[in-house]
């Protein structure tokens, strides 16, 4: 675990360093996902960085595409690109936009930016694999406030109809949204219930203990013949503690002082 | 139409096991022969066009070519968000059938009719806009289709539309390329989509009362036939555009896009199309059509006027 914790400080580090640069939003949610994303990309996705296109490779969606800085930074770090690129995060010129776009570096699968298309595509792509008789399997990171979106449950419901236990969704459960906690803005108390009632094979971890994220992440499918939810729960602004839990910080991006103490708070973890 | 683009997909799925065909809860006695011919690539996902949208997407990013379909306003304006971000702008694999086109469900009231979906699918770069104006275009349109890589959207009519193109060969049909089914040099009328049988018929009245008609079918609205609007400008002196759609945004729209850029302004131009406004008047597609000024007689009086006065 010693492995995971290292890799995932580095991308923070990473992180927090492209939004300084940029002074672009959504650094709170990018370190949300770290971890999780760390265990997937250093644990579990069969892919390779060399032929990042192969055909029976697993799929990873960023369903939450606003966190696209976390992604870039796994990917740089996984080998699929070199870790100058991020420094082209949101700047005039650069190549890497706000939201996770498709084409703009290997490794991205879909580009996404607007909440709640994501599992649909994963959905999609589930049926192709059972189709083609491939045994890859689809990954899709949803964000706690997308499942406000009607269309997370339209898909949430087809995907248990039809059986496909080769889709796993992750929600990154941190309990803020773009403008107040989930709890207050559209109580989400009930998830594990919501999706276990769709038909969906539930679990709920810590999604900050690696143990646990890989623990969980090497036992899908849950159940033959249902596809797979985890509850994530995690702190928004994970490893900086001036921004965990806080709102402001789905907006602010760190000043040069901010991200030095940020730096040094990370190198004492 | 829908018949023809059932058949003929049906002929395209045998050859090409990579065609998947996705609906929205419809295709009773329409689509009972493809779920039973290919079942492992026929879905039903129910009454949910967004969905629709991203599994086809899904599929499409795994290799496969996507038919979805629904009826227009559903397939085109409820899921527009996906056909933007997921479809046009991964360029996907993907064609939209969109059934009832302009008033075919016309006593179906609002919610059912199409005024607005020309204007709108044309705005999406990466989108091929397609209106078939017969059941042999909307054959044509299918089998090209799937050999044009992106998004495309054929916005069909309904039912047992009358055949214009009894000789209408498939190399004489191309996406982009207007078809002059009548040559004539006084007037030049356009046409697109369900309303091209009537344009025909009212061509053939004014030809009756000793015009020279050049009659074209505009079935693809984007990548639009400059050349060949460019062309009527030039040989004949009025141009008209009829289509079964809102004055915004159609195929009337488009030619004046065109017409307004070149030197040939000096030509006439005027658009049959329907009012900036709710239809309220309850009736059947050809009722609707004599209430908005777009029946047969309608345009051929109106064109008939127009003319005179330039010739005047």
């Amino acid at each position: 675990m010693d492995k995971y914790k290292k890799i995932a400080t580095e991308i923070r580090k990473r992180i927090v360093r492209m939004h300084a640069k940029s002074r672009s939003s959504h650094i709170g949610s990018a370190l949300s996902s770290v971890d999780i994303l760390t265990v997937l990309y250093f644990g579990i996705l069969k892919i390779d960085t060399k032929n990042p296109w192969a055909k029976k490779r697993d799929r990873f969606i960023l369903s939450k595409g606003h966190a696209a800085s976390a992604l870039y930074a796994v990917l740089s770090l996984r080998g699929f690109f070199s870790e100058e690129i991020l420094d082209e995060y949101c700047i005039d010129g650069g190549r890497l936009p706000g939201h996770s776009t498709m084409h703009c570096v290997p490794g991205v699968e879909v580009s996404t930016g607007s909440l709640g298309h994501g599992l649909s595509i994963g959905v999609g792509m589930a049926i192709a694999a059972k189709y083609d008789a491939f045994e890859y399997r689809i990954f899709v990171l949803l964000s706690d406030g997308e499942c406000d979106e009607g269309s997370v449950w339209e898909a949430s419901m087809f995907a248990a109809h039809r059986k496909l236990d080769n889709l796993i969704v992750i929600i990154d459960y941190n309990k803020l949204q773009a403008f107040g906690r989930t709890k207050e803005v559209v109580n989400l108390e009930a998830l594990s219930d919501n999706w276990a009632a769709f038909g969906w094979e539930v679990k709920e971890i810590d999604g900050h203990n690696f143990s646990k994220i890989e623990d969980t992440l090497c036992r899908v499918p849950f159940k033959k013949n249902k596809p797979g939810l985890i509850i994530a729960h995690t702190i928004k602004g994970k490893g900086v503690s001036f921004m965990e839990n806080r709102l402001e910080w789905h907006y602010k991006s760190p000043d040069k002082e901010q991200l030095e103490i940020a730096l040094k708070e990370l190198d004492s973890l | 139409m829908r018949t023809a683009f059932i058949n003929t997909l049906i002929e395209l799925a045998r050859k090409d096991s990579g065609i998947f065909l996705l609906s929205g809860d419809l295709g009773f006695s329409v689509f009972e022969k493809f779920r039973e011919g290919f079942p492992d690539r026929f879905f039903n996902i129910g009454v949910a066009e967004a969905n629709m949208v991203g599994i086809a997407s899904g599929l499409a990013l795994s290799g496969k070519i996507v038919f979805i379909y629904s009826i227009v306003p559903f397939i085109t304006m409820r899921c527009f968000e996906q056909i933007r971000n997921d479809l046009c702008y991964q360029n996907l694999n993907v064609k939209i059938i969109g059934v009832g086109g302009g008033l075919c469900y016309g006593s179906a009231g609002m919610t059912h009719h199409s005024l607005a979906d020309i204007a709108i699918m044309r705005a999406l770069p990466n989108m091929t806009v397609i209106c078939p104006g017969d059941p042999i275009e909307a054959e044509m349109a299918t089998k090209l289709g799937i050999y044009r890589r992106g998004p495309l959207y054929i916005r069909l009519g309904k039912s047992h539309e009358p055949e214009v193109h009894s000789n209408l060969k498939f190399l004489d049909f191309k996406i982009g390329k207007g078809i002059t089914i009548k040559n004539g040099s006084d007037i030049t009328i356009i046409a697109t989509g369900n309303i091209l049988y009537n344009t025909k018929c009212i061509a053939d009245k004014l030809i009756n009362e000793g015009l020279s008609v050049r009659l074209i079918s505009m079935h693809t609205i984007k990548p639009l036939d400059k050349d060949i609007i460019l062309k009527s400008a030039q040989q004949t002196k009025a141009i008209f555009t009829v289509e079964e759609h809102s004055l915004i945004g159609g195929l009337g729209s488009a030619v004046a896009e065109v017409l307004a850029e070149t030197d040939a302004k000096k030509v006439l131009f005027r658009r049959f199309a329907l009012p900036d406004r709710y239809l309220k008047d309850v009736g059947s597609q050809e009722y609707l059509r004599e209430k908005n000024a777009l029946s047969i007689e309608q345009i051929t009086n109106s064109i008939l006027k127009e003319y005179k006065s330039i010739k005047e």
